[in-house]
C-alpha cells in the first residue's frame, strides 16, 4: 500500500499518457467506481437536456423522438422574435425582476443595520427566529396565505376597504395590483433570511472604528453612514451584482401560484411562458428554442456581472 | 460610558417600533390561519381576522385526516422527504470524496464538469423529455432523481472535506483500509455537522417540492401535499366538498383549508430551531467558498 502511493504520485509527475492514466484507473477502481453514481447522474439529468436543446433547431416528431426530428434551423427562433407575447414575456420578466432588485434589495441591508444596532440581545434573538421563518415556506403555503390576505369577501385589506364604506377589490386579478403583491409577498418570504449575510459582514467591522467616532462626538446615524455601511460595501456589491446577473430568472413557483389569465399582461415570464406552451400546448420545439434564448441571455448576464466584480477589485461571484 | 444622548434615544425606541411591526408582519398570516384551522366555521365568520380562536375545535383536522387524498399526499411527501434526502447525501458524499480527498486523475476536468451546470442547462423541456424517456413520469423518483445532487450543497460538502488533515486518512491508508472504509469511518463521522447542514437544505427542499411535482406528476394517487394545498387554495374551496360529496354538507371550506396549510408547515416549525442553527453555518460555508 505505501509503495502503490508512491508509484501513483511518480507517475503523475513523469508521463501524462493513456496507458498511465489507464494504469491508475487500475490501481484506483473503488475510488473511480465511488466517483461514477455522481458523474451518471450529471450526464443523465444535465448533459443529456443539453443535446436536447437541439430539439430548439428541429420540428419535433413525437414519434420520432428528438434524434429523427427535422432539422429547420432558425424558424423557431424567427417565429419567435416576431411575436408580440415573446417581448411582452421577455419585458415582463425583465420589469419584476427590476422592480425586486429596487425594493427587495436595499431593505434587508437596512433591517441588517437596525438588527444590528439593538441592545437587547433577547429581543435581537426574538425578531431574527421571527423573520427568518416565511424562508423555509414553500410557495404554495405562501400563495394560500397572500390569497387569504387579499380574498375579496374575507381578506383583511378589503375588509378595512369596506368599513370606510368602499368596494371591495379582487386584488390578483387587477393588472393595477399585481405586481405589486409579487414585490411584496417575494420580500415577505426573503427579507429576514437576507440579512444573514450582512449580518455575518457587520461583525467583522472594527469595533475600534465605532468608539473612536464616539469620541469624535459622532452620533449613532453618522456612525452608520461613515462606518458601517463602508464597512459592508463588498458585501453589499457582490450580492447586488449577483441580484444583476439573475435578473432572466424570475422563478417558476411564486408566479404560477399567484397568477391567473386576468393578469397574463403584465405577469407572464419567462417561466410561466415556457410551461404553458412547452407542457400544456405540447409545442416542445418553440417553448425549449424560448428556454434556449433565455439561458443564453442570462449566462451572458451572468458572467458579464461576475467580470464586473472582479474589475471592482472584488472576488467575483464564481 | 458614554451617556445617552435624546437622539440616542430616539433613534433606540423609532428602531424598537420597527422591528417589532415587522415582526408582527411576519407572525400575523400564521398565526391568523392556525386561529381558523381551530375553530368552527360560524366562529371564523363572525371573525376572520381573530389571532386566537375563541372556541377550539378539531373538526377540520378529523375531516382532512378521514380524506384519503390528503393522507395518501401526505404519505408521498413523506417518502419523498425521507428516500430523496438519504439519496441526496449519499450521491453528494459519494461525488465530493474522490475530488476533495482522494485526488482522481483530472480533478480539473470533473469541477468543469459539474460546475458548468450551475450556469448553463437544458431547460425545461429538453430536462422533462429525458425523464419522460427513463419512465420516470408520474412515479415520486421523478421528485428524487432528477435532482439527486445539488451543486450549490455539492461545493459546501467539497470545501469541508478539503478541509480535513490529510494526516488522518493517511494512517488509515497504511494500515490498509479501502476508499469506502476510509470515507464512512474517518471522513464522513468527522463531517456530521456540514453533513447536517446539507440534509436539512435537502430535506425542507424536498418537502416543498412543487415545480416538479407540477411537470411530472398527474396521477392524483401520486400528488404530494404541494399538489394538493394548490388545488384546495386556488382552484378554490369547494374541492373537498366534491371528493366527499356524502359529507359535503359539513365541510367547511375555509377551516379546512387553513388546517391542511397547518398539517404542510407542521413538520416544517418542528425542525425549525435546528434549521435555524444549521441552515445558518451552511449560507456561510456557501458564502466562502469566493
Amino acid at each position: 500500500m505505501q509503495t502503490e502511493k508512491g508509484t501513483v504520485s511518480v507517475k503523475l509527475k513523469d508521463d501524462r499518457s493513456k496507458t498511465s492514466f489507464i494504469n491508475h484507473v487500475k490501481n484506483n477502481k473503488s475510488l473511480y467506481l465511488i466517483l461514477l453514481p455522481g458523474i451518471l447522474y450529471y450526464i443523465t439529468f444535465l448533459y443529456l437536456p443539453m443535446y436536447g436543446i437541439t430539439i430548439a433547431f428541429k420540428d419535433f416528431d413525437m414519434f420520432g423522438g428528438i434524434f429523427n426530428s427535422e432539422w429547420v434551423g432558425l424558424k423557431h427562433f424567427k417565429i419567435l422574435f416576431a411575436s408580440d407575447t415573446f417581448f411582452q414575456v421577455f419585458r415582463n420578466s425583465i420589469v419584476i425582476s427590476v422592480y425586486k432588485i429596487v425594493f427587495n434589495f436595499p431593505i434587508p441591508i437596512i433591517l441588517a443595520i437596525l438588527l444590528n444596532e439593538v441592545r437587547s440581545l433577547v429581543f435581537k434573538k426574538t425578531i431574527q427566529t421571527v423573520v427568518y421563518l416565511p424562508y423555509f415556506l414553500s410557495w404554495v403555503v405562501i400563495a394560500g396565505l397572500v390569497i387569504n390576505f387579499l380574498s375579496p369577501s374575507t381578506g383583511v385589506i378589503n375588509l378595512l376597504i369596506k368599513s370606510f364604506g368602499g368596494e371591495p377589490i379582487n386584488f390578483l386579478a387587477n393588472k393595477a395590483y399585481f405586481r405589486t403583491i409579487i414585490v411584496i409577498s417575494d420580500l415577505w418570504h426573503s427579507v429576514g433570511w437576507n440579512t444573514i449575510i450582512y449580518l455575518a459582514a457587520l461583525t467583522s467591522i472594527d469595533v475600534s472604528l465605532y468608539e473612536a467616532a464616539k469620541i469624535d462626538g459622532a452620533g449613532r446615524l453618522k456612525q452608520i453612514i461613515h462606518i458601517t455601511l463602508p464597512g459592508i460595501k463588498s458585501t453589499i456589491v457582490v450580492l447586488l451584482l449577483l441580484k444583476i446577473g439573475n435578473i432572466m430568472n424570475n422563478g417558476f413557483e411564486q408566479m404560477f401560484l399567484l397568477y391567473n389569465p386576468m393578469v397574463y399582461d403584465v405577469a407572464d415570464v419567462f417561466e410561466t411562458y415556457v410551461y404553458r406552451i412547452g407542457l400544456v400546448e405540447s409545442r416542445y420545439d418553440y417553448s425549449t428554442a424560448v428556454g434556449l434564448f433565455k439561458s443564453l441571455v442570462g449566462l451572458v448576464m451572468l458572467v458579464s456581472a461576475n467580470g464586473f466584480a472582479r474589475k471592482m477589485g472584488e472576488k467575483g461571484i464564481f | 460610558m458614554i451617556k445617552m444622548s435624546r437622539s440616542e434615544k430616539a433613534f433606540d425606541i423609532v428602531n424598537y417600533i420597527i422591528l417589532t411591526i415587522l415582526g408582527i408582519v411576519t407572525l400575523y398570516p400564521l398565526l391568523n390561519v392556525l386561529a381558523i384551522s381551530l375553530s368552527t366555521y360560524t366562529a371564523y365568520v363572525e371573525s376572520p381576522l381573530m389571532v386566537f380562536p375563541t372556541k377550539i375545535d378539531f373538526e377540520a383536522y378529523i375531516r382532512i385526516l378521514s380524506n384519503p387524498l390528503i393522507l395518501s399526499s401526505y404519505n408521498n411527501t413523506i417518502f419523498v422527504t425521507v428516500v430523496g434526502t438519504v439519496v441526496n447525501v449519499i450521491m453528494t458524499v459519494l461525488t465530493a470524496y474522490p475530488l476533495a480527498k482522494a485526488k482522481v486523475r483530472g480533478v480539473r476536468v470533473f469541477m468543469f464538469f459539474i460546475m458548468f451546470t450551475m450556469l448553463f442547462n437544458g431547460g425545461l423541456i429538453p430536462t422533462f423529455l429525458v425523464v419522460k424517456n427513463l419512465h420516470l413520469v408520474n412515479t415520486l423518483w421523478a421528485l428524487i432523481l432528477p435532482t439527486a445532487i445539488s451543486t450549490y450543497n455539492f461545493v459546501i460538502v467539497l470545501n469541508f472535506f478539503e478541509s480535513i488533515p490529510d494526516s488522518l486518512e493517511e494512517s488509515a491508508k497504511i494500515d490498509g483500509a479501502g476508499h469506502l472504509r476510509i470515507l464512512f469511518s474517518i471522513i464522513v463521522p468527522l463531517s456530521t455537522p456540514v453533513l447536517a447542514t446539507i440534509a436539512l437544505f435537502y430535506g425542507v427542499g424536498n418537502w416543498n417540492r412543487f415545480f416538479d411535482a407540477v411537470i411530472y406528476i398527474n396521477d392524483r394517487s401520486k400528488w404530494t401535499l404541494s399538489l394538493l394545498l394548490r388545488e384546495i387554495i386556488t382552484e378554490n374551496s369547494d374541492v373537498l366538498n366534491a371528493l366527499d360529496p356524502m359529507n359535503a354538507v359539513t365541510v367547511y371550506p375555509k377551516t379546512v383549508q387553513s388546517a391542511t396549510i397547518v398539517v404542510t408547515i407542521l413538520p416544517i416549525i418542528c425542525a425549525y430551531p435546528f434549521l435555524q442553527k444549521y441552515f445558518i453555518k451552511g449560507i456561510m460555508a456557501g458564502a466562502v467558498k469566493g
